[in-house]
């Protein structure tokens, strides 16, 4: 029997992520030096890992409120007051979830109605099209450029948007690419969005790892706090990938009505995460800057290294990943990740994987120790070398 | 901080080399800013960290906790100072509290370290008395855990 008619049409056209097919070739190789991890090497801090094995010890092994764990909630509301600005109620206003992954899934189940265009900013996280796509909306990619940093600007945001647009989803700091935006060019975004009446899902991740300026959140613009829902985690700054936790902060209507769905699919976040969770925001601060230093400085490295190989690589301002261009190897993103696994064992994952406009780059994650990332680098002047004389 | 000072904190064992690398200077910048810091007596040297349980000809180590006279003058650091030319002296520190000076001290055995306690330390003229605790197990030694298992290689080995 095929099982296949059974599927519904829109998931069985859903492409897989690009990503997946090279994991399975990665998998299987030994002495990788890997550059393709979108997670932080370091292992949670055990004084967070502490909180839940005591939180455990106590016999929290319970659903909590929907909404999140109170205690939980008050602790977000206070981190994001002092670190973004903003102001929100944790009674209505603050929903924890399963990742922001988890928020993401949740706020277009909520928000989209079959048809309805979704603007998002490209290369980009691999889950935000097809998220899209499951909820029946219509996704429009806005490409953003190497010559601009990889930043979203407001004229290519007019030029990609089209009437039935309704929202627009951001991931500033990007993974893949790095680029942020100014406050300038987010006020420019934020002007447009009022004009246009769009509803703007900011998901902020990677905003602890900032390293020039001050990360600003375009909910703190003027007029926006009303019209955006505020993502955040725990994964990136914190080192909390496994822990599965993240919120969501916006207007009580909007929270209320991501709450219908995720009551209904998820009920409630992880208790033990969300213990872990507060200890994180109460007194992981001095954790939080040890590692941002620590990606800072091989940041660095990293890109220094990538330009002078001759990979031309724009310096992120944000995140854990270099986006350099392969361009001068006269070999497309692909070609360019397989020949470099297959000859060098270094693993990074081809720009393609984030989306068309990511063509012609490669993801190098620079989340790894000095020791692999210097070798890497090595070995990765040592390909392109060899592709030069080669040629 | 010194960057070059940061790196040795935290990139493990990295050469100086990939030290260089690392930091975009030459190796022998890296080296001469090495020597640098220990012209300052800010780096004071290289040693390995081990787990000497671990180790058969393990060494028997004791915590020393001295009660001295201050000496007109000289306070506690030439006592202090005194104390810790002794090659058994691993770790010497002033402290606030119920004694002054407390005093790591190792030795091939416990008659040994004893040895140095009763004839060395305690006929010191000025140190009113010493109360020697040994060391029985380390379950952490500067920064490393001495049993647990390594926690970090278990990543995918590509992930969005």
């Amino acid at each position: 029997m095929d099982s296949n008619r059974f599927i519904a049409r829109h998931v069985s056209t859903l492409p897989k992520s690009g990503i997946r097919d090279f994991f399975e070739i990665v998998a299987k190789m030994r002495d990788v030096i890997s550059l393709g991890i979108g997670e932080p090497d370091f292992v949670t801090p055990w004084r967070i890992r502490e909180a839940a094995i005591f939180a455990l010890e106590k016999g929290k092994t319970h659903y909590t409120s929907n909404l999140g764990l109170i205690e939980l909630r008050r602790a977000i509301c206070r981190y994001v007051g002092e670190h973004y600005g903003l102001s929100y109620d944790p009674e209505n206003q603050v929903l924890v979830t399963v990742g922001v992954s988890e928020a993401i899934d949740i706020a277009l189940r909520a928000l989209v109605n079959p048809g309805d265009k979704v603007l998002f900013h490209q290369p980009c996280y691999v889950s935000y099209h097809p998220s899209v796509t499951l909820t029946h909306g219509v996704g429009v990619p806005v490409p953003t450029m190497a010559a601009d940093h990889f930043a979203l600007t407001a004229a290519a945001l007019a030029a990609a948007w089209q009437p039935g647009c309704k929202l627009l989803l951001l991931n500033l700091p990007c993974n893949p690419t790095g680029g942020t935006c100014s406050e300038e060019q987010l006020g420019q975004i934020a002007q447009f969005c009022v004009e246009k009446d769009l509803l703007v899902i900011t998901d902020e991740i990677y905003s602890e790892l900032t390293f020039e300026g001050q990360h600003v959140s375009i909910a703190r613009l003027p007029g926006m706090t009303e019209r955006t829902i505020f993502l955040h985690g725990f994964s990136k700054a914190f080192a909390m990938t496994g822990w599965r936790i993240g919120y969501a902060c916006g207007p009580a209507p909007l929270i209320d009505a991501m709450m219908k769905v995720h009551q209904y699919s998820m009920m409630c976040a992880s208790i033990l995460s969300q213990e872990a969770a507060i200890e994180a925001l109460l007194h992981g601060e001095d954790d939080v800057k040890r590692m941002r230093e620590q990606y800072h400085r091989r940041r660095d490295f990293v890109v220094r290294r990538f330009n002078e190989i001759g990979l031309s690589c724009h310096l992120p301002r944000g995140s854990f990943y270099a986006f350099p261009s392969v361009a001068a190897t006269g070999l497309g993103e692909r070609e360019f990740a397989f020949n470099l696994l297959e000859k060098e064992r270094v693993a990074v994952v081809p720009g393609s994987a984030f989306g068309e406009n990511g063509r012609g780059f490669v993801r190098a994650s620079f989340a790894t120790g000095y020791d692999q990332l210097v070798e890497a680098c090595r070995r990765i002047e040592r390909f392109v070398a060899a592709r030069g004389s080669g040629r | 901080m010194n960057p070059v000072l940061k790196l040795l904190l935290e990139g493990g064992s990295l050469t100086t080399v990939q030290m260089a690398q690392v930091l975009n200077l030459t190796e022998a910048e890296v080296n001469q800013q090495l020597e640098q810091l220990k012209q300052q007596r800010i780096f004071l040297g290289w040693r390995p960290v081990l787990n000497l349980s671990k180790e058969d000809a393990g060494a028997v180590r004791a915590v020393i906790e001295v009660r001295i006279t201050p000496e007109r003058g000289g306070g506690f650091n030439r006592f202090a100072e005194r104390i810790s030319r002794f090659d058994e002296v691993e770790s010497c520190y002033l402290m606030s509290g119920g004694y002054d000076l407390l005093v790591f001290v190792t030795g091939a055995s416990l008659q040994r370290v004893a040895a140095f306690v009763s004839e060395k330390l305690s006929t010191i003229a000025g140190v009113l008395s010493t109360s020697t605790h040994f060391l029985l197990r380390s379950y952490k030694e500067q920064g490393y855990l001495m049993d647990a298992p390594a926690e970090e290689n278990d990543r995918l080995t590509v992930t969005p």
